[in-house]
């Protein structure tokens, strides 16, 4: 057990390493250099262009470049944002915990939901139910993170106008609200976009959960459970649920990726302000230093992400438990 | 929705030189809603193709930005207008052959980067191996999305073939993977030994021998991935670092009308309906593909 952590964690940090190769890479194969934006102003002297250049050393070569761009992401420097006129990390740590939150939400509702479905359907299997949600699913699965989002927006705040517009807090009359005010007012505000993740992530759950069920139901202890006279209901909830959690596990592994990519144009959508829509923002105004910490940040958080879901997995596994 | 893994017909046994082409497409006749995906999907493409001949309005063309500009949809604009009074219509049509386009360009070019790395990394093994999946999995763990956002801010303004080129290049690693495991188990097989017996070089023996085995999983991950490549390449542009303007993409209509959504819901509903209805089609197409050559093998 203690070997496994120790490989993974080492297997953790080779990708964080690569990330950050890969990141610098991307900064400086560029055309121009990450300061285009800034350069290109005709208000900005050269002066303080050539102090800028100095100050990210741009004038050195570039492996000396590259080593002094791992101690600075080594410390948590991960550059200036221009658009915020803030360090990156600054802006970066007010706005991750908001993504965090939308992600952890959107990550409980959308197991617990997907997991339903698929009980529903295995326990129907083969009926009109069954192909109903089956279809259902696929139809959700194969939508656009974006599309959905637009049409939540549109649907629930604008035709009808159950849930606020966007944003975390009523720009206004937040500040004049008592404390049970302001948990009403920020869970209305989180209540859609949170809503519109789950709906998305779920389908993807409920696809895999129902195959990982229908894997299962052939074995002989499944057998010896409908002989030994249980409802076909036990045998879903006691038997076949319990021993398909190991791919719930490994899935929650996998599905970072796609909620971390879910969470960045819902909260664009919806004005969440998250990591997403930082970065998103920061595309428009060219803000480059925040969009490659957001990238960097975001891949820490899938590896962090998978790292945790392994863990799991070695400790729900009483075969990998022993090691 | 009546499907591969929820019938229980009885299968013809496949027959012995079959290819797995072959097999895909008499396999995806056989089901009603495969059936009916290949016929939607049919659909689409050829209004792809076709879309000089069909779309009812020059796509870019802007007659009159002033009278003719946000108009909901009528007789003579099905879809409505834009703000710069394009026809939507026209715009969604040209958007399918630009958005299946780059779907199939950019497959063709991860497919080709995956069977490289993957059946390498398998026939070569050892250290090679090793190294080589590490990096894989790091790659892995980069969300696609951010990735190609940090590629493309850096590019601003970039071509449609470069873009083909970047989604390409992010788009291999999950293939390669299989690729590799498919090598690997079939590096020992008995007609690789007898090749090799038989003086065949490694060149010949992964070309001639092992590619044709590999053709299945390949099949499959070329169908889903140009599903993956449409979502990807529509999100993108309409972040605003896809498809450049005037060029119709369904990604950069939606965003044409993002920033009035509320009044102008025309420019994301038709366009968003028809990437779903594409990418719904090729994941069923995919899936079918996927039990045909498992339940074979």
């Amino acid at each position: 057990m203690i070997r496994y952590l120790g490989a993974r964690l080492v297997q953790a940090a080779v990708i964080v390493a690569i990330v950050a190769t890969i990141s610098f890479a991307l900064i400086h194969i560029a055309p121009g250099d990450p300061f285009s934006a800034v350069m290109d102003n005709p208000n900005v002297s050269e002066r303080v262009r050539a102090t800028l250049r100095a100050q990210y050393g741009l004038d050195r070569p570039l492996p000396e470049q590259f080593v002094r761009y791992v101690g600075q992401l080594a410390r948590g420097d991960l550059g200036w944002s221009f658009s915020h006129d803030r360090p990156v990390s600054e802006v970066l740590a007010t706005a991750v915990p908001n993504t965090l939150l939308l992600m952890v939400i959107a990550l409980a509702g959308s197991f617990a939901l997907g997991i339903l479905i698929a009980l529903i359907q295995v326990a129907r299997r083969g009926s009109a139910v069954d192909h109903a949600l089956s279809g259902i699913s696929l139809f959700f699965y194969s939508m656009p993170d974006f599309w959905l989002g637009i049409l939540a927006l549109l649907t629930f705040t604008y035709w009808l106008p159950i849930f606020p517009v966007g944003g975390a807090v009523d720009p206004v009359m937040h500040e004049y609200m008592g404390l049970g005010g302001r948990i009403v007012d920020r869970l209305r505000h989180l209540a859609l976009p949170a809503l519109t993740l789950i709906v998305l992530a779920s389908a993807g759950v409920a696809r895999y959960q129902r195959a990982a069920l229908l894997d299962v139901l052939p074995a002989d202890y499944i057998r010896t459970a409908r002989l030994k006279g249980l409802t076909e209901r036990e045998i879903l909830r006691r038997h076949a649920l319990r021993n398909a959690l190991l791919p719930i596990i490994s899935l929650l592994g996998l599905s970072f990726p796609a909620l971390l990519t879910g969470a960045f144009f819902i909260e664009k959508i919806f004005a969440w302000p998250g990591m997403g829509l930082a970065v998103v923002n920061a595309i428009g105004t060219r803000d480059y230093p925040l969009v490659v910490g957001g990238v960097i940040i975001g891949s820490i958080m899938v590896t962090l992400g998978s790292l945790l879901a392994d863990l799991l997995y070695a400790w729900a596994d009483p075969r990998l438990r022993a090691h | 929705m009546p499907g591969p893994t929820q019938d229980s017909a009885p299968i013809n046994p496949p027959r012995p030189r079959e290819t797995p082409l072959a097999l895909g497409v008499r396999w995806l006749l056989r089901w009603r809603t495969s059936r009916a995906a290949l016929v939607v999907l049919g659909i689409i493409v050829l209004t792809g193709l076709l879309a000089p001949l069909i779309a009812p309005y020059d796509p870019s063309a802007q007659p009159d930005i002033v009278a003719a500009k946000d108009l909901p949809p009528s007789l003579a604009h099905p879809f409505g207008t834009d703000p710069y009074s394009r026809d939507v219509l026209s715009r969604v049509i040209y958007g399918a052959r630009l958005s299946l386009m780059i779907g199939v360009l950019a497959t063709i070019v991860s497919l080709t980067l995956g069977v490289a790395y993957g059946s390498i990394a398998g026939y070569a093994g050892g250290v090679v191996d090793t190294i080589m999946m590490r990096v894989l999995d790091a790659l892995l763990s980069i969300p696609r999305l951010l990735l190609l956002i940090g590629i493309l801010v850096a590019w601003p303004r970039l071509s449609v073939g470069a873009l083909v080129l970047f989604l390409g290049f992010t788009g291999w690693f999950g293939l390669s993977r299989i690729v590799r495991g498919q090598v690997l188990a079939l590096k020992h097989a008995e007609f690789v030994t007898a090749a090799r017996a038989l003086g065949a070089s490694r060149r010949r023996i992964l070309l001639r021998h092992l590619l044709p085995n590999l053709v299945s999983p390949i099949v499959v991950a070329a169908t889903l991935g140009i599903a993956h490549v449409i979502v990807l390449e529509a999100g993108l542009s309409y972040l605003g670092i896809g498809v450049p303007q005037p060029q119709a993409s369904w990604g950069n209509i939606i965003q044409d009308g993002a920033d009035q959504v509320a009044t102008l819901w025309w420019m994301s509903l038709f366009p968003g309906l028809f990437m779903v209805l594409t990418v719904m089609t090729l994941n069923i197409l995919g899936e079918a593909l996927r039990d045909a050559y498992e339940r074979r093998s």
